[in-house]
């Protein structure tokens, strides 16, 4: 099962460029469509749940916008041990 | 022939093709990289020489080598670019090829930015290249002097084998007004007046060898070269000095101004008109030769002159030396990119209107100095 | 959506060598990856505060407002001999130029060739995007026969504007050069290699192995005329044949430097 992952955007950079929505392999950004930053721009959102952390959109991004997270996989196992042992 | 709505660089562009411009060399810079564009596309559509350089400074030796020939040729840049070519012109001066340079002047010094400025006037007035050289200076401030003065530009320059230099800033650079294009002609060189000079580079059929230097490794030639130089100057200082005067007749007051400055301080001369004050413009065509005698016909008429220009002080300068003891001068510029309004020049004119100068003893760029900071004071950055 | 569950960590963010400051170049261009490389390997290496930036004049000529650490300006093209005076006061100081096609290719060609022949210890970031593009979109040196700009209008004339110049071949026969590559940023896999070449190149500075350069083919989607994600195919299909990625000069002391990542 791959790694889960999450992605944060600093609004305030994004210039709706569509550089990381085109390069996502799992396809879950997208420009919004209800708002604006400062400057005028639509900025990328996450979503969907398929972010797996893989950070292409990171490293393709022009404004060093994106955050990536990735979920804790140790922790992740150790829960689903607990949850056995129950 | 059509009145079109024009912007300035390619007024200046499309006047020069249309009196037959042989070759155009540049480089990219604002804000007269437009000029550039339109060449690009015209001189190609008309087959004439067209070629962007790898900077200013091969683009001013490719002016060089074309103007050997015989060719009408011109370049332009602004600030830095400028300063590149100014080995070239030298070099170009010395030889006595004709050329027409454009420059486009925007603030410095160093890289500056893209505003309008008028501070490269001691460049180009009293020569930024090295040695005793001359060149004719014509500062237009509308789109139609621009068109009418490339025009005579090239003329001049071919007319006394000189440089010749059409000096404006970059708000005539990017303008738009109406003007009217001279008719079109062909090539220069294809012409069916055009005879090759005599002293043209161009193989030496029918002829013995041409050759154009500017080295003389004997001091005395080299010296009678400067005197043959000089004498051509003066007899041109006599009869290429270009000027218009307005509102002169009774003026107590005389503002004198060149390209935009000029042009925003007449809207500040007729504003005065109208409360009542005596006051004139002086506005040069001409920056060299400079009208000298003119102004100095002025000096017993007048309580003060006040020099306008966007730089610190430069034609301010020659204008002192001109009227010397005779007359107060004083300054208003502002430099940097920053264009001065008519508001601020109705001011100083008030000021000097209704001031008495028996006792006056500031030295009228320290008094700008200041009362340009308390300005400043008032107004918001990035102006 | 939901977040995946509470114990996230960070595995990317922002550098932050990079300042705080939304930069004025057009949505999609690569300058800002560039940038962010350079941001990156300089925090990796913990050289920020040891670093001299030489920037240039192009849409670049702000650079010095996006990375945090001491910079010059330096007239159209001179950068590298800038950079020479810097480094040749400074030699414990990493010193870089940031320059684009026109200031290194074309106005500034004698300063960047005789950098490259004095085998200067200094590391050159060319950004090649085929025009000028801070002036509007002229042909640059770089420009693709054909290529349309705002001074080729009717493409670029080989006969009369001749053919474009491969800087990194072309240093790459200097005897001084030490380490000359051509990378690309037009996808996540090619910018993973060029930053590997951005930290070899440092590195070869560094180590005081001579001469580096990266050349990186970059977009440039208002002047080519389409968006960005076109730009990246523009890019592969029109500046990669004519500019092929690789490895131009690798001297063997800077062959046996590993970089991870």
């Amino acid at each position: 099962m791959p790694v889960k992952g999450w992605i944060e955007v600093d609004e305030v950079y994004c210039k709706a460029c569509e550089l990381c929505v085109n390069a996502c392999p799992a396809e879950v950004l997208e420009i919004s469509k209800d708002r604006l930053n400062p400057t005028g721009y639509h900025p990328v959102q996450l979503v969907g749940n398929g972010c797996t952390s893989c950070m292409i959109c990171a490293i393709i991004c022009p404004e060093a916008a994106i955050t990536v997270f990735r979920e804790n996989v140790l922790s992740r196992e150790k829960k689903a041990e607990t949850e056995v042992n129950h | 022939m059509t009145r079109e709505l024009l912007k300035g660089n390619l007024a200046i562009a499309e006047t020069a093709i249309r009196v037959g411009l042989d070759a155009y060399f540049g480089y990219p810079i604002t804000p007269q990289t437009e000029l550039l564009e339109w060449m690009s596309r015209r001189m190609v559509e008309e087959e004439r020489v067209f070629l962007q350089a790898e900077s200013e400074l091969a683009a001013i030796n490719m002016v060089y080598g074309a103007a050997c020939t015989g060719a009408r040729v011109m370049t332009s840049s602004s600030g830095p670019g400028i300063s590149l070519m100014m080995e070239g012109i030298s070099y170009i001066a010395a030889t006595e090829v004709p050329f027409v340079l454009v420059d486009v002047m925007r603030a410095g010094p160093g890289l500056g930015n893209i505003d309008a400025a008028q501070s490269d006037y001691n460049q180009i007035i009293h020569g930024g290249g090295h040695g005793d050289y001359h060149q004719i200076v014509l500062a237009p401030s509308t789109i139609q002097e621009s068109i009418d003065y490339t025009v005579l530009a090239f003329d001049l320059a071919e007319k006394y084998r000189m440089v010749t230099v059409v000096l404006i800033d970059g708000i005539i650079g990017q303008m738009m007004e109406p003007g009217i294009l001279p008719e079109m002609k062909p090539a220069r060189t294809k012409q069916p007046d055009w005879i090759p000079p005599k002293w043209a580079v161009r193989g030496k059929e029918g002829h013995d060898r041409h050759l154009l230097t500017s080295i003389h490794m004997s001091p005395t030639l080299e010296e009678g070269l400067n005197l043959r130089l000089l004498k051509q100057w003066r007899e041109i200082r006599l009869k290429e000095t270009r000027y218009k005067e307005y509102y002169l007749d009774d003026a107590e007051i005389v503002v004198v101004g060149f390209g935009t400055a000029g042009r925003v301080a007449l809207s500040a001369v007729r504003t005065a008109r109208s409360y009542g004050i005596k006051v004139g413009l002086f506005r040069p065509i001409s920056l060299r030769p400079f009208p000298e005698e003119a102004l100095e016909k002025l000096v017993d008429q007048t309580k003060a002159f006040l020099v306008v220009e966007m730089n610190t002080g430069q034609m301010y300068k020659d204008i002192k030396k001109i009227v010397s003891n005779q007359s107060r001068v004083e300054f208003y510029g502002r430099v940097g990119g920053v264009i001065p309004f008519p508001d601020e020049i109705l001011s100083e004119i008030r000021r000097i209107s209704s001031m008495s100068y028996q006792s006056e003893n500031i030295d009228p760029i320290d008094a700008w100095i200041q009362r340009l900071e308390d300005i400043r004071k008032t107004e918001a950055v990035g102006r | 959506m939901d977040i995946p569950n509470t114990n996230l960590q960070v595995v990317y963010q922002r550098p932050d060598v990079l300042t705080k400051v939304v930069s004025h170049y057009c949505p999609g261009c690569t300058h800002g990856i560039a940038h962010r490389l350079i941001a990156e390997v300089l925090n990796e290496l913990n050289i920020v505060n040891n670093t001299i930036g030489v920037a240039s004049v192009g849409c670049s000529i702000f650079s010095y407002n996006y990375i945090d650490i001491d910079f010059t300006e330096a007239p159209h093209g001179r950068a590298p001999a800038m950079a020479t005076g810097v480094k040749r006061m400074l030699p414990d100081k990493i010193v870089f130029t940031y320059q684009g096609d026109g200031d290194l290719a074309s106005i500034g060609m004698g300063e960047i060739i005789h950098a490259a022949g004095r085998g200067e210890n200094i590391t050159v970031f060319f950004i090649n995007n085929a025009n000028y593009g801070m002036t509007g979109g002229q042909m640059a040196p770089t420009s693709v026969p054909g290529q349309k700009t705002t001074s080729s209008p009717f493409g670029r004339d080989v006969k009369t504007a001749g053919y474009p110049i491969q800087v990194s071949e072309l240093l790459s026969h200097l005897e001084g050069t030490s380490y000359i590559v051509r990378r690309s940023l037009h996808d996540s896999a090619n910018i993973r290699k060029a930053k590997k070449a951005i930290r070899t190149a440092i590195e070869v500075q560094m180590r005081c192995l001579g001469f580096s350069m990266v050349e990186l083919l970059s977009t440039c989607p208002t002047n080519w005329g389409v968006n960005p994600c076109e730009a990246q195919d523009w890019l592969v299909e029109n500046l990669i044949p004519v500019y092929p990625i690789g490895d131009y000069k690798v001297i063997p002391e800077v062959a046996e430097i590993r970089v991870k990542g």
